[in-house]
Order: structure tokens, then C-alpha cells, then sequence
């Protein structure tokens, strides 16, 4: 029985590296336990040494990558599962084309569910100005992924925001860019962050660019699900926009239409004297 | 005014324009230090509004002031809306601020059109050349460019904006002319038209084998009210057709004409066609990806508009029984293309995996088919439509029962 111990930073190497040496070996699935985050440490002491690194070990490409989203998953059972994946493909050649075998199509679905929180993740993180001065500007946020998304989406923000410094703060890990140097810590509780006007700005925007006439909560939430939203500033507008909805569009129905402007008559004089073919 | 009235007025002006895409365009990022933003080939939504419409730029227009009198348009002379002027440093601002707290991908702008269609172009211009130039902004810009402008204009424009796009507005000519009387559909396709020209020339090499600045990477779009004037979907939908074709348009976008503030009496309002424009986006998608022409998308009705309770493809093959079911094992992709419930991931994964085995029925859930939808139109291992294909019955299975007209 091997135990090995998976770290919450480098997760995906730490991973790899272990599968790497145990399918080497030929050590089979039910003889592995994995352990994500220090959680069994009373195991280790029994638990044998990995074994050594011995001949090259070949995997299909696709599986690779598939793996290296796999191991940000939350489900604790995704260590074990890509490894009784690699188990079979020893044998099984052409498995990872086959999309309708079970455990494959499972794996999928969890790495659709990873890539969906990286995507949400580069999508929802908000900053607040941090004021700090000095050369680079500085900013913060909190976020709250459904995975542990954030290593693997921190070289996105690196390459986006490069001229100013940031922090993303979550339960798991945060993330800190300054410098130009990307390093990672362990979680946090929320911290407080100074307020930042720009957020009522972009209310504003966001209120403004909804269209009334074409309420459709549903298509909005399958989107941008209700979990994310205690961490946007924007969110706090949706019920409102919602309940005035209706009334809004009846108001602009009812309006009688008005006379025009007395400029309209001048300019609109004026644009066809300018162009006299302006009508055809 | 302060610039949150201005804000709040100049995108209640450009909710109007339904494309929001930031996809598509060169990559680039900022990893040296010395700019802010990048693109990676998909756009991001930031938000949705509870209209369901991603919001990914800073959709603004840098004036709602505009000299022409388009009929379905809130901006038009004639209507009595309140009007606001952003400076360039306004939106530069805005802009670079909403992009650092992660809020929009870039900035599309629009704008009324203000003593002339070059002043306006050149003010746009100016906009898109600080953000590249003094703030070295790399992330995404959408101009809207004004048919008239001048040549020289746009071809700065094409410089700093990853898509610069032109309306159509309304589906034909004669709709432009009772509609936007002060614009001209000659105009607008000769402004398309110089568009993919230079965009040709841009990815042409010298003679050194040397690029010329990119021009527009994210291409051209445009937009068609719906709804509006009396345009039939087919109508529609050769329009496009011809505009993807002719000026290689990446896309166009069909907008639900939708209750606008101080309406004039010559276009009443109506409740948006919402479930019509869902239609003909899935029209369009079936055109573009799937094979489909007008002809066979537009055949299945006499009054030439799609079918609001059955999408496009699913009242083709109803139309056309006689090819099917086809079977999931042999048949070509072509063919597969064309069966209600799958898309064109399906397919793929279909291709992949039976160059391996045959496939089952159940094969078929785990790879994302509709099987509602595609079981009476194939046979698998384990499984055939038998008489429901050629049932009677059978466009009632996915038809939503009829419901109540609602009060509009
Ligand atoms: S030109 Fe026509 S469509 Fe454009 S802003 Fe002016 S009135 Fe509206």
C-alpha cells in the first residue's frame, strides 16, 4: 500500500510525478491511496517510500493534458480515477478516442467542470484599487471558486495585468503578482479591502446597458449563477432591475410620441443643403 | 452633467447594438511590463444583465447627439431624449479603469453622428490611438465606423481596433430608405466593401516578405433589426448570406427592434421578436457550420419565416423524412451534420470513437447528443426509430403546447 501525499500548491506536478513512478512500478490502482492537502498524516508513517523512477513511462498527450486540468477538480476521488485511467491505458489502446467509455466521459465531465470555474474564475474576479502609490499600481480582490482553479488561471491575470501588482485572495490559495513575479500562498479568510468608486461607475454601466424589454432572467443565471454573486459588485442591482422591469417598457409605450426638438428642423435643413443626395 | 449621468445616458443609447464579442483577434498580452491587457483568442463575459446578454465591453457610445433621423433608432434629430458628450479623455479613462478591476475585455464605441461623418470618425480615431499609444492598452477595441467617413479614417481605425463594424440596420434597401432616410445602402456596402479590401491588403506580403500592419484582425460585423419593416426571414437570411459572402463578414447579428424611449409614430412599438432572432441566430449557425443553404433552412413554411416552435434544423428534417434515420455508424459527416440533436462537437466524437467500435445508443448520451430530439431520426446498435420516423404525429412531440397569447 502507497500513500502519497499531494501538496494544495503544485498539486499538478506533485501528481504526475507520483503517478509517473507508481505505474512504472506496476503498482495497481486499489494499492494506491492519495492524499490531497495533508489530510490522513497519521498515514504516512506506515506508509511505504514511492518507488524509484525507473523506465520511461509513456501516456497518450491527450491524456496528459487532460490530467493536468483533472487534478484541480474538488472531487477528492480524482487522484484515484485518473490513475485507474492511466492503469488501463497500459492495455487499452485507442481508450482515450473512445467517448462513450464511462470513466473516460467522467473525467471529461470533470475537466469541463474545471475549465468552466478557470473561465469563471478570469471572468468574475473583480479588483479594488489599493492606493498604495509608488511606481505600479496596486489591487486586490476575494474570490470564491468552485475548484482549486486558482494556480492554474494565475498566469492569465499575469499576462493581462503585468503593469500594475495584484492579489486574488481565496479560501485556498492566493495568489500574489509583484514585480512581475507570481508566487503562491496559502488561503485566507476575506479580507478588507478599501472601497473603490469605480465600482458605482460600472453599476452604473451595468444597470444602463440592460435592456427591459428583453427580461430573461433565466438565460442570465445559467451564466452567471447566484453563487458568484455576493462577490460582484454589480450583482446587488439585479433585483431591483428585475422588479422594474415591466414598468419600465410600459412607460416607454405609453409616451405619447413628442414633437420633435425646434433644433431637429435647423440641422436637418442644414444636412440637405450640405448633401442634396442624402434622400436616394 | 458628472460622468456617471453621462455613463448612464451613453449606454442606455448603445444596448441596442446585441454584439458584445471580444473573440477572435490576435493574441497578445502584456508580459513586458509596459502595457496593460491582452486577448487569447475566446472572449470573456464579465456579466450578464438580466436580459441574458453577455457583457464583455465597454458598450458605449461617445455621443447620443446625432444629425440623422433613423426611425427605430432612440438617438435619431427628432426625438426628445436627453443628450450627453463624453471627451476622449472620458473614455480613455473609463476604459483603462473598468479593464484594471476586470470588468470588460475593451471598449466598443459607437456614436451619434455629429456635424459630420468625418468629425465624428476622427474623434473615434483619436480615442482608439491614445488607448494604444499613451496607455498602451493591448486589450480588445470595437469601432463602429461611419459609412461616410473618409477612406483615410477608416484606415486608421483598422489600425487600433481589433473590429471595426458597419449596420445595415434593415434587411433591404427599400427598409433603409423609409426607415433611415439620411443613409444610403450603396454607401454602406461600399464602406464593407473597402473593409475586406484592406484587410486583404494587410495580410498580403511585400515583396521582403514583410507583413503589413495588421488591419482589423477580428474582422468586420454588422447588425439587422428584426421586426422593424416587413422583411420575411428568408429575406433576412439572404441577406446574409450575401454579406458573408461578399465582404467576409465574421458576423452578423440580428437585434429584436425593441421598445426604444420617445418613439416616433412612424414605427410603433411592438414586443421585441425575441424567439424569432433566437431563430435566426440558430439559422445562421446551420448556414455557416452545418452545410444548410437558405433555400432548404427558409422551404419549410410558404410565408417564408422559420417556425418560432421548432428550431430551423429539427423542421428540415421533419420536411425531409425520406432521408432518414441515418444510420450512426456509416453515415457520412455531412449527413450527421444534419441530424436534429447533434452539433457539430457530436459529430466529431461520433468520427473519433466509431473508427474504433460501432456505436450503441447509449454511446450516444454520453457524447452530448439531444437524444430527444435525434432518436427518431437514427438507428444505432440497439436501436431504430422504426414507424416513428414517418409518424404523424411527430412534430408534436418537440412543439411546446399552444399557449395563451399574452397582452401586449
Ligand atoms: S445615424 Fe441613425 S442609427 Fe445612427 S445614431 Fe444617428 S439616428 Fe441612430
Amino acid at each position: 500500500m502507497y500513500t502519497v501525499p499531494l501538496p494544495m500548491i503544485g498539486t499538478d506536478m506533485a501528481w504526475r510525478e507520483a503517478a509517473k513512478r507508481l505505474i512504472g512500478a506496476g503498482v495497481s490502482p486499489p494499492d494506491v491511496l492519495w492524499d490531497y492537502g495533508n489530510n490522513m498524516p497519521e498515514l504516512f508513517a506506515t506508509a511505504a517510500p514511492l518507488p524509484a523512477p525507473t523506465r520511461r513511462v509513456k501516456a497518450p498527450q491527450s491524456f496528459v493534458q487532460m490530467a493536468e486540468t483533472v487534478v484541480w477538480h474538488k472531487d477528492p476521488q480524482r487522484f484515484a480515477r485518473l490513475y485507474a485511467l492511466l492503469w488501463r491505458l497500459r492495455h487499452e489502446q485507442g481508450l482515450m478516442q473512445d467517448r462513450a467509455d464511462p470513466d473516460l466521459a467522467r473525467l471529461r465531465q470533470m475537466e469541463k467542470g474545471v475549465q468552466r470555474c478557470k473561465h469563471k474564475m478570469k471572468a468574475f474576479v473583480r479588483f479594488r484599487d489599493l492606493r498604495q502609490g509608488g511606481d505600479r499600481r496596486s489591487f486586490a480582490a476575494w474570490f470564491e471558486p468552485t475548484h482549486h482553479t486558482v494556480e492554474p488561471t494565475a498566469p492569465f491575470f499575469a499576462r493581462r495585468f503585468a503593469d500594475m501588482d495584484w492579489m486574488i485572495a481565496t479560501p485556498d490559495v492566493t495568489v500574489q503578482f509583484v514585480d512581475g513575479n507570481l508566487s503562491f500562498h496559502p488561503g485566507q479568510p476575506k479580507p478588507d479591502l478599501p472601497e473603490d468608486a469605480a465600482e458605482t461607475l460600472w453599476g452604473t454601466y451595468f444597470c444602463n446597458i440592460f435592456n427591459p424589454a428583453r427580461l430573461k432572467v433565466q438565460a442570465m443565471t445559467s451564466e452567471m449563477p447566484k453563487k458568484y454573486w455576493k462577490n460582484l459588485p454589480e450583482a446587488q442591482y439585479i433585483p431591483g432591475l428585475i422588479a422594474g422591469a415591466e414598468e419600465k417598457v410600459q412607460q416607454m409605450r405609453d409616451t405619447a410620441p413628442t414633437l420633435p426638438p425646434e433644433r431637429a428642423k435647423r440641422i436637418q435643413e442644414r444636412l440637405r443643403k450640405q448633401d442634396p443626395d442624402a434622400k436616394n | 452633467m458628472d460622468l456617471s449621468q453621462k455613463l448612464a445616458i451613453l449606454s442606455d443609447a448603445a444596448r441596442y447594438d446585441a454584439s458584445c464579442a471580444s473573440s477572435g483577434t490576435a493574441r497578445r498580452d502584456s508580459r513586458d511590463g509596459k502595457g496593460l491587457g491582452s486577448t487569447e483568442g475566446s472572449g470573456i463575459c464579465h456579466a450578464y444583465a438580466p436580459d441574458g446578454r453577455c457583457i464583455s465591453l465597454l458598450k458605449i457610445l461617445m455621443t447620443n447627439f446625432c444629425i440623422y433621423d433613423c426611425a427605430y433608432c432612440v438617438n435619431r434629430v427628432s426625438s426628445n431624449v436627453q443628450r450627453a458628450r463624453f471627451t476622449v479623455d472620458e473614455v480613455v479613462q473609463l476604459t483603462i479603469e473598468f479593464y484594471r478591476r476586470n470588468y470588460i475585455e475593451g471598449l466598443f464605441l459607437s456614436s451619434g453622428i455629429i456635424r459630420s461623418p468625418d468629425a465624428t470618425m476622427s474623434d473615434m480615431v483619436r480615442i482608439a490611438q491614445r488607448l494604444r499609444e499613451v496607455e498602451s492598452f493591448r486589450g480588445y477595441i470595437h469601432l463602429k465606423t461611419i459609412p461616410d467617413a473618409a477612406p483615410e479614417l477608416i484606415d486608421q481605425a483598422g489600425l487600433y481596433a481589433d473590429r471595426l463594424s458597419i449596420n445595415v440596420e434593415l434587411p433591404t434597401d427599400n427598409g433603409v430608405k423609409a426607415y433611415a432616410p439620411e443613409k444610403n445602402p450603396a454607401t454602406i456596402r461600399k464602406a464593407m466593401e473597402d473593409v475586406k479590401v484592406r484587410k486583404e491588403i494587410a495580410s498580403e506580403r511585400s515583396y521582403k516578405g514583410k507583413r503589413g500592419k495588421r488591419f482589423a484582425p477580428a474582422g468586420q460585423s454588422t447588425q439587422m433589426i428584426v421586426g422593424a419593416d416587413i422583411s420575411t426571414d428568408a429575406t433576412i437570411l439572404q441577406r446574409s448570406t450575401r454579406l458573408y459572402g461578399d465582404y467576409k463578414l465574421r458576423r452578423v447579428y440580428y437585434s429584436a427592434f425593441s421598445p426604444i424611449p420617445d418613439a416616433t409614430a412612424k414605427l410603433p412599438l411592438i414586443k421585441p421578436p425575441l424567439a424569432r432572432e433566437h431563430r435566426l441566430y440558430q439559422a445562421d449557425w446551420l448556414l455557416r457550420f452545418y452545410g444548410f443553404d437558405v433555400g432548404e433552412i427558409t422551404a419549410a413554411r410558404p410565408d417564408g419565416n422559420l417556425d418560432l416552435d421548432i428550431d430551423p434544423k429539427l423542421a428540415w428534417a421533419l420536411q425531409n423524412r425520406g432521408i432518414f434515420p441515418v444510420n450512426v455508424n456509416t453515415a457520412s459527416k455531412d449527413m450527421l451534420l444534419r441530424v436534429p440533436g447533434f452539433g457539430t462537437r457530436t459529430v466529431g466524437r461520433i468520427l473519433s470513437t466509431r473508427r474504433h467500435r460501432h456505436l450503441r445508443y447509449e454511446d450516444l448520451l454520453r457524447m452530448g447528443a439531444s437524444l430527444k430530439k435525434a432518436r427518431a431520426f437514427i438507428t444505432a446498435l440497439g436501436w431504430t426509430p422504426g414507424a416513428l420516423t414517418d409518424s404523424a404525429n411527430l412534430r408534436a412531440c418537440f412543439a411546446p403546447p399552444p399557449k395563451q397569447l399574452s397582452l401586449f
